[in-house]
């Protein structure tokens, strides 16, 4: 009896996660039918599985260029940010002087800012900065990364400060006596000792960045220079919606996503968790 | 000398990454309380005329961003009881002791990963076609219609996705609140003769406080914020019935080109968005209980 409950239990659980996931099958499923077929019966599987509709996706959205261009950013992002995040978080933790405390609370305090409150100013700057400089910051896939870095340092530093100050101080400062510079115990000696928080920090900023639409509207005008987020944005916006079309190119940015949860899921929802919890 | 070598050490670690933090997020935070003060098209070669407090006025009679207000309000306290019932009962299924719990989080966890403006567009499918072919088959067409298309149900379609979104995320930190807490302070309350909706009410939910806070914190700060969702489920209509907060702010100034206006209605943004968080973070660390 007790077995049987247990059972019936078990597969209620699935169903319902089943059930919540199906907005992804009939997605999925769609991508593969005929325009009748579609209209005819959206829930069923379809007659057979062409690629048609993906290769015509492919080609509107461009697809390559957009992820070629999602991974670069992410990749170049998150690298800078781990760096420079975590060297600076080591001294404001460090050093425990009023200046560190200043900067360290301004940062988080910028943490409540809505991009929206700063977006105008911002683009007024940086266009600014690119036609009286030169520096190329506006329209540019490096000035979008320049930005990132800017826009997700709070948050990073935050993390990083937390996790330093629950070190031992005594462990540096064996290897500090040594001789050893800054650089050199940073390096080889703390930085080691960061890499549980280094993969949250990196996995919250991967999935950010990835998905992060509004900034890289705002900065990238050119067409060749589109993450996976603008090119489906301008995928639905230039065509009058063709469903048959549009599943398969939803489809098609669904798949890295999928890959990525499914290589590092533990670590995730582990970084998730830590992320959000303090 | 000593000193003055950790002095360049310490500038060596912290100046990179701050000037660009500057550049990025304080400078133009400055800059933008100084626009918010004048009127201005965006156009370089126009005249910055200085109104004082005149935008922020002017704000509190703009019809259209006082109703984008409220349904902001309405959206947010909808969608924070809604992620949280959901997240919570999530949180309690996958910490049972099922076989299936281990899927069923990373099942559950899955529509968070996926950006909001994809999401947006998978659901706006699911109401067309979905739920009116669900309304045909069952009869039921008073529940299940295209969403989108009815001034009122399009908001709550929004709550709805919004939810399917976050639940999961929630989810994630309920199961590290229930984690912590220890086995035989249910154990216990068990042999007290507690029944189980007593202990989860007297034991479970009070020991869950810190998650609720940051829970709630989470939920108000990314509904109020809300702007991907809304503009590739909804994109404000119909009849700008689901405009919200950020959407109406970004169309203001890029839309209608009105920078002074919108730029003080994105400080009136970021006023209300601190003060609802840090109020909230501040009532429910009050109730939080030590163990």
């Amino acid at each position: 009896m007790g077995a049987i409950r247990n059972w019936s239990k078990e597969i209620l659980l699935f169903l319902m996660a089943l059930l919540f996931l199906s907005p992804i099958y009939i997605i999925f499923v769609n991508s593969f039918k005929t325009r009748q077929e579609l209209y005819e019966n959206t829930l069923a599987l379809p007659e057979q599985f062409g690629l048609q509709f993906y290769s015509a996706a492919m080609e509107q959205m461009d697809f390559f260029n957009a992820f070629i261009n999602s991974m670069y950013v992410t990749i170049v992002s998150v690298a800078f940010i781990v760096v420079l995040s975590s060297m600076t978080a080591w001294m404001l933790a460090r050093s425990g002087n009023w200046i560190s405390n200043v900067i360290f609370m301004t940062m988080i305090a910028t943490m409540l800012i809505p991009f929206q409150t700063i977006m105008m100013p911002l683009m007024q700057l940086v266009t600014g900065i690119t036609q009286d400089t030169g520096i190329p910051l506006y329209n540019t896939l490096s000035g979008l990364i320049f930005m990132n870095i800017g826009f997700h340092a709070a948050l990073s530093v935050f993390l990083y400060h937390g996790f330093i100050k629950s070190i031992p101080l005594s462990l540096e400062e064996a290897a500090t006596i040594d001789g050893a510079s800054k650089f050199g115990v940073f390096w080889r000696i703390i930085f080691p000792m960061l890499t549980p928080i280094t993969a949250t920090v990196a996995i919250l900023n991967v999935i950010l960045i990835w998905n992060d639409f509004l900034l890289p509207s705002l900065t990238l005008i050119d067409k060749d220079l589109r993450t996976i987020p603008l090119s489906v944005f301008y995928f639905f916006g230039e065509f009058t919606i063709e469903w048959n079309l549009a599943m398969a190119g939803l489809t098609l940015t669904i798949i890295p996503v999928v890959i990525f949860y499914m290589l590092a899921q533990k670590y995730i929802i582990k970084g998730i968790g830590e992320g959000a919890v303090k | 000398m000593a000193n003055r070598k950790k002095i360049g050490w310490y500038l060596l670690f912290t100046v990179p990454l701050l000037i660009i933090f500057t550049i990025i997020v304080v400078i133009p935070f400055v800059i933008g309380i100084y626009y918010a003060f004048f009127d201005w098209d965006g156009i370089g070669a126009n005249p910055m005329v200085f109104t004082g407090l005149e935008n922020f006025r002017i704000l509190l009679e703009d019809e259209r961003f006082l109703s984008s207000t409220w349904l902001t309000v309405l959206f947010t306290v909808l969608s924070v009881v809604s992620v949280n019932i959901a997240g919570l009962a999530f949180a309690l299924l996958v910490t049972s002791k099922l076989k299936m719990a281990n899927l069923a989080r990373t099942m559950l966890f899955m529509p968070y990963l996926i950006g909001g403006l994809i999401l947006g567009y998978i659901w706006q499918f699911v109401f067309l076609d979905v739920f009116t072919l669900i309304g045909e088959v069952t009869g039921l067409e008073s529940v299940f219609f295209n969403w989108l298309n009815n001034e009122q149900f399009a908001l709550f379609a929004l709550v709805f996705v919004f939810t399917w979104q976050m639940a999961g995320y929630v989810m994630i930190v309920y199961i590290a609140g229930i984690q912590g807490i220890p086995g035989e302070l249910i154990e216990a309350a068990k042999i007290d003769g507690a029944g189980s909706w007593q202990r989860f009410l007297r034991i479970t939910v009070p020991l869950l406080m810190p998650a609720f806070t940051i829970s709630l914190f989470l939920t108000l700060s990314y509904g109020f914020k809300i702007y991907d969702v809304n503009l590739s489920l909804t994109g404000g209509g119909p009849a700008n019935a689901t405009e919200l907060f950020a959407m109406n702010i970004y169309n203001e100034i890029f839309g209608y080109g009105n920078y002074g206006y919108g730029q003080a209605k994105a400080i009136v943004f970021f006023i209300i968005i601190a003060a609802i968080t840090l109020t909230q973070v501040y009532l429910t660390k009050k109730r939080e209980v030590e163990m």
